[in-house]
């Protein structure tokens, strides 16, 4: 799996919504993203890219897109 | 005569804060209060549909301390439940955020003030209030249920006095709003602050947004309060090594926090010389009932302490003797002015006096050690804790087999709840149900297919026979 379907499916499988849904998805557009499906969100990215977020990047953390950007960072070094 | 707080008495300061930088002093939350009032001019029920912000507190402090009643509700109430709600009180206004008046077509705006506006209902029948009926809340489950808590005057004004004695509050206090006001945690944080002229910093932004750290930094906030998934959240977050030097005081109500995320915050807070206070309440009494000392945090953690000042805790063993010995398991039964009056199911029981005199079984489990420090241990009722909300299984079982017509029973542990239904193909809407019914996160909930619900020979469901599937 490419590093974007693992990032898509993390978002897909947390929230439960379709692919088509994802591309300019922020934070509390939807119910399930709410502070509990932040956490949950960010639970799964950790444990699939095998990285451990900052407090800051965790709270900056408030769009798909934004998620991507915050990724690629050298902390990361995820690229999307 | 006002009924809760006198606001002139704290003239100049400054009562409100939000987040788009408006603030208001107690004058002239004072004044426009009154305004707010005089348009209504007499004691009426009132529905508030809550957000944290100027608005709604203003409305708030207009209706309770001129004898208005409220019906505090979400703002974010799903529709039919609201309109239920609606139909069984028959209020007179509605007092709701400006954005949301579509909802209500038919209704005639009578006022507006700070993005929040008065709608008349044209309900004609009107049920009598008790005299002494304060406001009316739900007991902070959200699963459909019509039945609100009836809060005396004394009831509200007894806890705040007890809570800003046990907290020891006072004028420099900058608590920022992490709980709705519609929920009685957050509504007692309003409740005794106001007491002593302190200032509410309000958002409705969460824990995981960086414009609710920003605001509290740059308004230096000194408390805020969380549920058990709060704090879990805060863990998750690595909070241990923020910045924070305003901050004075952590509280934890809404269910029991691990014992080990209790000694992590309470270890944190007195390294850093801020509190940590495990608290203990229920909207049956009003808000508070127990608290555990700051300074024993770290030694008694998984305990939630001590009566509040002015109440006192006894524990009733299965028949019915008052329990003496120390590490003895019974129920919890608390005593003290904030005792509510009781439950409402439909309007005419707004008329209704007092009918617990000032005795709540609290439903919990409970033991105390050698010091008289409580601790629970377990709940007599069928219902969870989830991100702090009761959530009842036996109603949520109640409303899937009406709605869906299956077999069905409910069980899990706090902020985990497994639905076992026999019907596949149901899985999704069953689900979804729920989740709609409760408004709370998804992740909450599991259905899982089981080929048959356990029960013993009288019909009645075995939820022991379920543990197996989550424990």
């Amino acid at each position: 799996m490419t590093n974007l379907e693992k990032y898509n499916q993390a978002f897909m499988e947390t929230f439960e919504i379709t692919e088509d849904k994802l591309v300019g998805l922020k934070y509390q557009d939807i119910e399930a993203w709410d502070s509990v499906g932040h956490m949950s969100l960010i639970a799964k990215l950790e444990e699939v890219f095998d990285i451990m977020m900052d407090t800051d990047d965790i709270i900056d953390f408030n769009s798909y897109e934004k998620g991507k950007e915050l990724l690629a960072k050298a902390d990361y070094g995820v690229k999307i | 005569m006002s009924k809760i707080w006198n606001l002139l008495q704290h003239k100049g300061k400054i009562a409100l804060i939000d987040e788009f930088g408006n603030q208001m002093t107690y004058d002239v939350l004072n004044s426009e209060a009154s305004n707010l009032f005089e348009r209504i001019g007499r004691r009426c029920l009132v529905f508030l549909l809550c957000r944290n912000e100027i608005g709604s507190v203003l409305g708030y402090t207009a209706f309770i301390n001129n004898g208005i009643v409220p019906v505090m509700v979400n703002s974010h109430l799903e529709e039919t439940l609201l309109q239920n709600l609606l139909n069984t009180y028959c209020p007179e206004y509605l007092w709701i955020p400006k954005n949301q008046v579509e909802q209500f077509a038919g209704m005639s705006v009578e006022q507006e003030a700070y993005n929040y506006v008065l709608l008349k209902t044209g309900y004609e029948k009107k049920y009598p209030l008790f005299d002494e009926l304060g406001l009316l809340i739900t007991t902070s489950g959200s699963t459909g249920s019509l039945k609100l808590v009836r809060q005396s005057y004394t009831n509200v004004l007894d806890n705040a006095q007890s809570i800003v004695q046990y907290l020891k509050l006072n004028d420099t206090e900058r608590p920022i709003t992490t709980l709705p006001m519609n929920y009685v945690y957050g509504l007692s944080i309003i409740n005794s602050h106001f007491l002593v002229g302190a200032t509410l910093l309000l958002t409705d932004k969460g824990l995981m947004q960086k414009e609710f750290w920003s605001f509290f930094k740059e308004q230096e906030a000194t408390s805020f309060g969380g549920v058990p998934y709060t704090y879990e959240m805060l863990d998750k977050l690595r909070f241990y090594r923020m910045k924070l030097p305003s901050l004075r005081t952590m509280t934890q109500a809404g269910g029991k926090i691990t014992p080990e995320l209790h000694e992590k915050f309470a270890v944190y807070a007195a390294e850093q010389g801020k509190n940590f206070i495990v608290m203990y309440g229920a909207a049956e009494a009003t808000a508070r009932m127990g608290y555990l000392p700051p300074e024993r945090a770290v030694e008694k953690r998984g305990s939630m302490g001590i009566p509040i000042p002015g109440g006192k805790f006894s524990l009733i063993g299965a028949e019915g003797q008052e329990v003496t010995k120390p590490l003895t398991t019974g129920e919890l039964v608390y005593e003290g002015k904030n005792v509510t009056l009781g439950y409402a199911e439909k309007g005419e029981d707004l008329s209704h006096g007092d009918e617990r005199h000032g005795i709540l079984e609290t439903g919990d489990m409970a033991q105390f050690d050698a010091d008289g420090f409580y601790y629970i241990v377990g709940r007599k009722n069928r219902f969870l804790k989830i991100y702090g909300n009761r959530v009842n299984l036996d109603e949520i079982d109640r409303m899937i087999k009406g709605d869906f017509e299956i077999e069905v029973a409910s069980a899990g542990v706090d902020d985990h709840m497994y639905i076992f239904i026999t019907d596949a193909e149901k899985m999704d809407s069953v689900r979804d149900f729920v989740v709609g019914k409760t408004r709370l996160n998804p992740v909450a909930f599991k259905v899982i297919v089981i080929d048959e619900i356990p029960k013993n020979d009288s019909g009645k469901t075995l939820y022991k026979g379920l543990t197996k599937y989550y424990e």
